[in-house]
């Protein structure tokens, strides 16, 4: 593999980032430093937009009010309790995550726009109570807060405290980004693909997404309890909706796609507040009105013009000089695995049940949709180590069926049965986990993940690293595991050299493919294939029924629902044909073959 | 409390409730047909509350300068768009459609500045100034986009408030103004209980309005093009409706509606330049609670949100705005309960 020169090039921007902010306070003025300690304060809240709504894709205009949540309850038990300020950043975490965790289990299942409105309304309100509590000083706030202190030093200079913010946003930006590249990272990358996709390898969406949410908000509150201690003073305004606004401004303007766009949205925003205030003056005596309707024209330009912010702006220029074969997800590149499996030891693996014992078995399943039928009354086994097709002309409720075995769907009458458990009222995600592995017949693949990390999310269920411990890179040696695990079923597939493109480079036929090998990375005992080979050509076509023949010998079971009947045929051991929502018949290729019944439904009836 | 505060209280919250399912209608509309979250929904309807505070005092309403600034950009960037496609034949039309008509509500409400003018005819022209308002703003800010994910939109939109409210502040000044009653005069109820003229003015509008309404969509064609763009797009599309145009008479509606409202409240709230803003996320709160799409339901809400509002404000005035946002939850959770076999895919944010 070659060198990546992206990654070289990061790697020094990051070093020189790194050198000129450390360098910055001993060469400009307190002006200036007052105005990075403020840039590395939103940076730390847009840093979580940009993991919620960028990567994530919820949004919330609330931010704000978990900043209040935090600067407020540091600066209540630092004044009115008198405690340090360092008890005050644990007590700050402890609220906001608490009410992030209560305002998420509300409203984080609620879909599209209902989640952003939502917020608004939960920011307004938060940041209206703090104006009309008592202990909290109502209108005029809370000050002489404390600053903070690190052991003989006090931080109440602005130099000083200087240090400790953009340590944190470093800090921060780095468990970000240690985030992304893992187990709970690759589950809160694919959230935007569905929840259906994350339940099929055993995650469930709303828990990541929940975990999601409370990460941003201890981020707005890591930078509230920094901003009560720094302005040493603390009132509602700077808490409102208003300010949520800027916040996702700084994001959106940084650029969502990229964890820097947080550090780069904030530092322009507000290096663009400041000028137009020292411009605006000059041009007008209403300059505080100007401001915000200069703010919102030039919000509305951006998100006319630039909608992937300055961060995307600047990284499609990179891609489009550089060769960069392989650009990033969401923020930033997956450290190359190593395409060797060396030094990672392998996860463990389910114990197949012995061929022929029953594994799953339908009875009576029904589905009505309204007055529509889809599936009416179909019965059916399976056992272990053996290829059932599932056949029937369009319309004959072949996609209805799959979806009630893999619990996508709620039965209306009727029950399932798998491996000795009964599925019928199962989660999706339930099953999943039970070693039931599923693919799409719409691809469900995440376009801007490479092919590793679309198969190493299919690992999921079989591994159980935390948000902390991928945060702080404890997970390495289950990460390896996963990768390992992950470069193994591409191999089997036959694409483990195309391991780094993306996804959503590959051609249709081939997407389904590696759906296969997601699927088999969630280690099956049965594989349910929803029209695999639709799309492949001849050759693909034979690759993959090799490919399915190896695993059954193997000792996996394959339930596989397909048009293309000469791959079927020579493919399965039994059939299942169904016709109008019922089953037909069962039977042996041949003998389906020769069904009177079965050639009527196909080629419609002589009489 | 006692049963005269509560009738008191409660016809209070009948008021608002009205104005809220005003707004609320608005607001559906626009969704449905658009998929835009319209927030500067309130700041038009405060917009024509102090045009009509501006008219009352014998100035000339800021407001004019406002839709002829919108009016200019608007035509520009319908020009700008017809010279890219070549179609030069369309520009005559296009200068008529987007420079000359806003023109004439304009030329009313200037006509209409100066002492001596009939209140209703001032009222009737602080309405008709702000219609063109929203029209206008979609074909310049909302219609460049209009295949951006929601989320894009309702950003736009928010930024948008902004841009309006930091205008109204420039137009207006920060004072508030109240406006004098539409209606004078009072309704004997009962015994010892009677309803203010304006009150009975703002819950008979809003039955007549949204009785018009439901005509307008069940028995004319334009409303059915209303109703088939908000179900299905590009069905609309493949039968023959302009998703554009009809976006165009949903913001018109809308606006019509946010100029009512604010005469409507003008004569019993202080409106500033930034009042509308909380009108409009009350109407929001109704319409989530009618699930966006709902036009009953969001009537219903309406009704709900403007009573807990006016009892609200009995125990505590500084907290009824909390009282009436933490509505939300009971609804949020007794939706995400019942939507909990949904699964809908999430947009893709093109970042």
């Amino acid at each position: 593999m070659s060198p990546r020169p992206p990654a070289r090039h990061r790697i020094a921007l990051i070093v020189v980032s790194v050198a000129a902010l450390a360098a910055a306070p001993l060469f400009t003025g307190s002006f200036t430093v007052s105005l990075l300690n403020d840039i590395g304060i939103g940076a730390l809240v847009a840093l979580g937009l940009v993991l919620l709504t960028g990567v994530g894709g919820a949004t919330s205009f609330g931010q704000a009010a978990f900043v209040g949540i935090a600067a407020y309850a540091t600066a209540w038990l630092t004044t009115a309790q008198g405690l340090s300020p360092w008890l005050g950043l644990g007590f700050a975490l402890l609220l906001t995550g608490l009410s992030a965790l209560l305002i998420g289990l509300l409203t984080l299942r609620l879909g599209g726009h209902f989640l952003p409105l939502s917020t608004i309304a939960w920011g307004l309100s938060i940041a209206l109570l703090f104006g009309n509590v008592d202990a909290l000083g109502r209108h005029t706030g809370l000050s002489n807060i404390p600053p903070l202190r690190l052991g003989p030093w006090s931080l109440a200079d602005p130099r000083a405290i200087y240090y400790l913010i953009w340590a944190m946003v470093g800090l921060a930006c780095l468990f970000a980004h240690n985030l992304l590249q893992s187990r709970p990272g690759r589950a809160i990358r694919s959230l935007r693909g569905g929840a259906t996709l994350l339940g099929s390898v055993g995650a469930d969406a709303y828990r990541v997404r929940l975990t999601l949410f409370v990460i941003a908000a201890l981020l707005a509150g890591l930078a509230g309890w920094l901003y009560a201690h720094k302005n040493r003073f603390v009132s509602p305004s700077p808490f409102d909706v208003r300010a949520s606004i800027e916040y996702l401004l700084m994001a959106v303007a940084g650029g969502l796609g990229q964890l820097a766009g947080a550090i780069v949205g904030a530092a322009l925003v507000l290096l663009l507040k400041n000028g137009l205030q020292d411009v605006l003056p000059l041009l007008s005596q209403r300059a505080t009105q100007l401001e915000a309707v200069a703010f919102a024209i030039l919000f509305i330009l951006l998100l006319h013009f630039a909608r992937g912010g300055l961060a995307g702006f600047v990284v499609r220029k990179f891609r489009e000089r550089g060769s960069a074969s392989r650009p990033s997800d969401g923020a930033v590149p997956a450290s190359t695995p190593p395409p060797t499996v060396a030094g990672a030891t392998a996860l463990p693996r389910r114990e197949l049940p012995a061929r022929g014992t029953r594994i799953l078995s339908v009875s009576h399943a029904t589905k009505r949709f309204g007055g529509l039928v889809a599936v009416n009354d179909v019965s059916f086994d399976v056992d272990a180590g053996e290829i059932v097709g599932l056949i029937g002309p369009n319309g004959a409720g072949k996609t209805t069926m799959f979806n009630l075995l893999t619990c996508t769907l709620p039965m209306t009458s009727g029950s399932a049965t798998f491996l000795g458990r009964d599925i019928g009222r199962a989660t999706q995600r339930a099953v999943a986990r039970l070693g039931l592995a599923r693919t799409f017949q719409h691809v469900k693949l995440r376009p801007q993940m490479s092919l590793l990390d679309n198969v190493a999310l299919g690992a999921h269920a079989r591994t159980r690293a935390g948000v902390l411990q991928a945060g702080l890179r404890l997970d390495r040696a289950e990460e390896r595991a996963i990768l390992a695990e992950a470069w193994r079923q591409l191999d089997r597939i036959g694409l483990a050299d195309r391991a780094d493109d993306l996804a959503g480079s590959l051609p249709l036929g081939t997407q389904r493919i590696l759906e296969i090998a997601r699927a088999l990375a969630v280690d099956p005992v049965l594989l349910v294939l929803d029209e695999p080979a639709a799309g492949l050509r001849r050759r693909e076509k034979q690759a993959l029924a090799a490919l399915l023949r190896r695993l059954r010998d193997e000792g996996v079971t394959i339930l596989i629902v397909e048009h293309d009947m000469d791959f079927v045929m020579k493919l399965v051991d039994r059939l299942v044909v169904m016709n109008f929502g019922q089953k037909l018949l069962e039977g042996v290729p041949s003998a389906v073959r020769a069904d009177e019944r079965v050639q009527a439904a196909y080629l419609g009836s002589v009489t | 409390m006692t049963a005269d505060i509560a009738l008191i209280l409660a016809m209070d919250g009948l008021a608002n409730g009205a104005i809220y399912l005003l707004a609320g209608l608005g607001l559906v509309l626009v969704f449905s047909v658009t998929r835009v979250v319209f927030v500067p929904f309130g700041d038009v309807a405060a917009f024509a509350a102090l045009s009509l505070a501006a008219f009352e005092t014998g100035r000339t309403p800021a407001t004019i300068g406002l839709v002829a600034t919108l009016a200019v950009l608007a035509t520009a960037t319908e020009l700008a768009s017809l010279a890219r496609r070549g179609e030069t034949a369309r520009i005559p039309r296009a200068l008529a459609a987007w420079g000359l008509l806003p023109a004439v509500p304009c030329l009313i409400a200037w006509a209409c500045a100066r002492p001596g003018v009939p209140g209703a005819l001032q009222v009737a022209a602080s309405v008709l100034l702000v219609v063109p308002i929203a029209p206008l703003l979609a074909r310049v800010v909302f219609q460049p986009i209009a295949d951006a994910s929601v989320l894009v939109l309702l950003i736009v939109s928010l930024a948008l408030h902004f841009l309006l409210s930091g205008l109204g502040l420039l137009f207006f000044g920060p004072e508030g103004s109240r406006t004098k009653p539409l209606a004078g005069g009072s309704l004997q109820l009962v015994e010892g209980f009677s309803m203010s003229g304006q009150t009975v003015l703002m819950i008979a509008s809003a039955i007549v309005l949204s009785a018009l309404f439901f005509l307008v969509f069940e028995r004319t064609i334009a409303g059915k093009a209303l109703r088939a763009t908000a179900v299905n797009r590009i069905g609309a599309r493949l039968v023959g409706i302009r998703p554009a145009r009809t976006a165009l008479l949903a913001y018109a509606c809308a606006s019509l509606l946010a100029g009512l409202i604010g005469v409507l409240i003008a004569p019993v709230t202080t409106m500033y330049y930034d009042s509308g803003f909380i009108i409009g996320l009350k109407a929001f709160v109704a319409a989530i609670i009618g699930g966006l799409v709902s036009y009953p339901a969001t009537a219903a809400g309406a009704l709900a949100v403007g009573l807990v509002e006016s009892f609200a404000s009995f125990w505590s005035g500084a907290l009824k705005d909390v009282i009436v946002f933490s509505l939300l939850i009971p609804v949020l959770m007794l939706r995400s309960f019942l939507s909990a076999h949904g699964d809908e895919d999430e947009e893709e944010i093109d970042a």
